[in-house]
């Protein structure tokens, strides 16, 4: 695959990578994968019965990674995928997904990610998605990412769900339901701007003793964009889970955030908390006295905040 | 030098306007090294935050090496060689150690990782950790001060550095301000209740109700605040010796 000028940007945007990569990966275009590659541990083939691929990691695979970018660069296309992956018993490894759609024209360009993740017994997976649009022309740019994860016994996620710039709507769906001893920490992180629409609902249901989900968003909000999110975390075991989502709210934007926890065990632990304000003045003013200007001082409180 | 000339600052709350710097008068010169004291409420951290352009002066004029800095902004403040380390440091989501002492230092990483070490924080245990309130009072204090002492700067303006800092610690950053102070071509003002600082001061400013009382060699305000003010301040305020613990 020759990448274009295009093509190398989002990659770089949304994967960090600057060329094909080395290990097992697979590069959906326009709606249709356009290059795979498996390794010894890690395959990669199509689905035979609609778009999508599934990913098998071998059990005991260690410190290798996965690449599944989709690139999206013509108007008008709505692309529906869908993935599984498994990760075998005991493995250790890097998912590295993300999407960026660059839009040139006046038509709607569309991408529907819909993954099922299982993670085996005593697996570690960390998983990486990116979303990101752009392009000169007026055509929305939506991005519907649907995640189920399922978790055996004492497996372990980390997920990094981010999406910065230039997706006029989405709406996330995740859901996730933990063995005994599995542990899950979400930190999402989203910045809207202009009239964007953000959604992101999320369901985490502990059902095994010592299961753990620790779920983090920090978010943004420009302009007159919105953002609803509703974070529920269900224990049905002695098990603990925290909630925490912190915004900053800035122009017009509107944020709703209803995070929400239930116990239905004795022994459960949960915790929830939500924050919604303006860039505290003082930080402001401490930037600007180390020489920044309002304007920079601002740039650099919301990178750090969305680091 | 920095000169302040018939400066006011007056706020408007409910009951109308307050008047929190009254007509004052002041000219601080270079490599001198000054404490600011006084009674709680007395327009201390007011008188600070005027010079750092904080809060914009009703009336009056400042100048910083004969240049008009009235109408200067903060940034503007900063760049022509005003720093401030604040009495209560804000504390950053996200951000690190490492990304506030890199704005601080313009970029100059050994300086500011010298600096870090300097306050007693050794930087690869710092350098990753966010500005948030994982930190201690006493770390984000010294972290402030690394920030300020890692700028090159005419005016320096240390706001109750000793607040929230353990004592043995504290000689030690007190001993790092003068030792900064000591390179010269700088003004040290150090707003403070500590009898350490005041002794160690070659000039000591005496504020209340908004105006300068007095000021001059550490001597003289020393026994006055020992003595005879102490005593007509309690007549004014009928106060306890409680209540004059602030001085």
């Amino acid at each position: 695959m020759n990448l274009n000028a295009i093509d190398s940007e989002l990659l770089k945007t949304i994967a960090d990578l600057h060329t094909i990569p080395t290990g097992a990966f697979n590069i959906r275009k326009d709606g249709r994968g356009v290059e795979r590659k498996s390794t010894a541990h890690i395959q990669v083939k199509p689905k035979t019965d609609k778009p999508g691929i599934d990913i098998i990691v071998a059990p005991g695979t260690k410190n290798e990674a996965v690449h599944i970018p989709v690139l999206i660069t013509l108007s008008g296309v709505t692309d529906v995928v869908y993935n599984t992956i498994e990760i075998g018993e005991g493995a250790d490894v890097t998912v590295v997904a993300g999407c960026g759609i660059h839009n040139p024209g006046s038509e709607k360009s569309q991408h529907d990610g819909i993954h099922e993740i299982i993670v085996r017994k005593g697996a570690r997976m960390k998983y990486v998605e990116k979303h990101y649009g752009e392009g000169e022309g007026t055509g929305e740019r939506v991005l519907n990412p649907r995640t189920i994860l399922i978790m055996e016994k004492d497996s372990s996620v980390e997920m990094e769900l981010t999406q910065i710039k230039g997706v006029d709507s989405t709406v996330r769906d995740t859901k996730a339901k933990l063995a005994e001893g599995a542990s899950l920490i979400i930190v999402e992180r989203l910045l809207t701007h202009n009239r964007q629409k953000a959604e992101s609902d999320m369901l985490i249901e502990l059902e095994g003793e010592r299961s753990s989900a620790r779920i983090v968003s920090r978010s943004v909000a420009k302009d007159d964009s919105i953002q609803i999110f509703r974070p529920v975390v269900v224990a049905k075991a002695a098990s603990k889970g925290h909630v925490e989502c912190d915004s900053i709210i800035m122009d017009r934007g509107k944020i709703s955030s209803s995070p929400a926890i239930s116990a239905e065990h004795p022994d459960a632990q949960l915790t929830h908390e939500a924050a919604i304000g303006k860039i505290a003045e003082e930080q402001l003013i401490k930037l600007e006295t180390l020489g920044l200007s309002e304007k920079e001082a601002e740039d650099v409180i919301l990178r750090g905040f969305l680091q | 030098m920095l000169k302040i000339k018939s400066l006011s600052l007056d706020i408007l709350n409910g009951s109308g306007d307050i008047s929190i710097l009254k007509n004052i008068d002041l000219e601080l010169e270079n490599d001198k090294f000054y404490a600011l004291t006084g009674p709680n409420g007395g327009g201390k951290t007011s008188l600070a935050r005027v010079i750092m352009g904080i809060y914009k002066n009703t009336q009056g004029k400042l100048y910083l090496d004969d240049t008009d800095i009235t109408d200067f902004n903060i940034t503007e403040r900063a760049k022509a060689g005003i720093s401030y380390a604040f009495q209560n440091p804000p504390r950053f989501k996200g951000l690190k150690v490492r990304d506030l002492l890199k704005i601080s230092s313009n970029g100059g990483h050994e300086t500011a990782y010298a600096r870090l070490r300097a306050v007693g924080l050794c930087p690869q245990d710092y350098l990753d950790r966010e500005c948030d309130s994982s930190l201690s009072g006493g770390e984000i204090k010294r972290i402030e001060l690394a920030t300020v002492l890692s700028r090159p700067s005419k005016v320096v303006i240390y706001d109750e550095p000793e607040a929230g800092v353990d004592l043995w610690s504290f000689e030690k950053l007190l001993g790092l301000i003068k030792k900064y102070h000591s390179r010269g071509g700088v003004t040290s003002i150090v707003i403070t209740h500590h009898e350490k600082v005041l002794t160690l001061a070659d000039e000591i400013i005496l504020m209340a109700d908004g105006e300068i009382k007095e000021r001059g060699s550490r001597d003289k305000i020393w026994n006055m605040l020992q003595g005879d003010f102490r005593c007509r301040w309690q007549q004014d305020c009928g106060g306890d010796e409680d209540e004059l613990e602030c001085y």
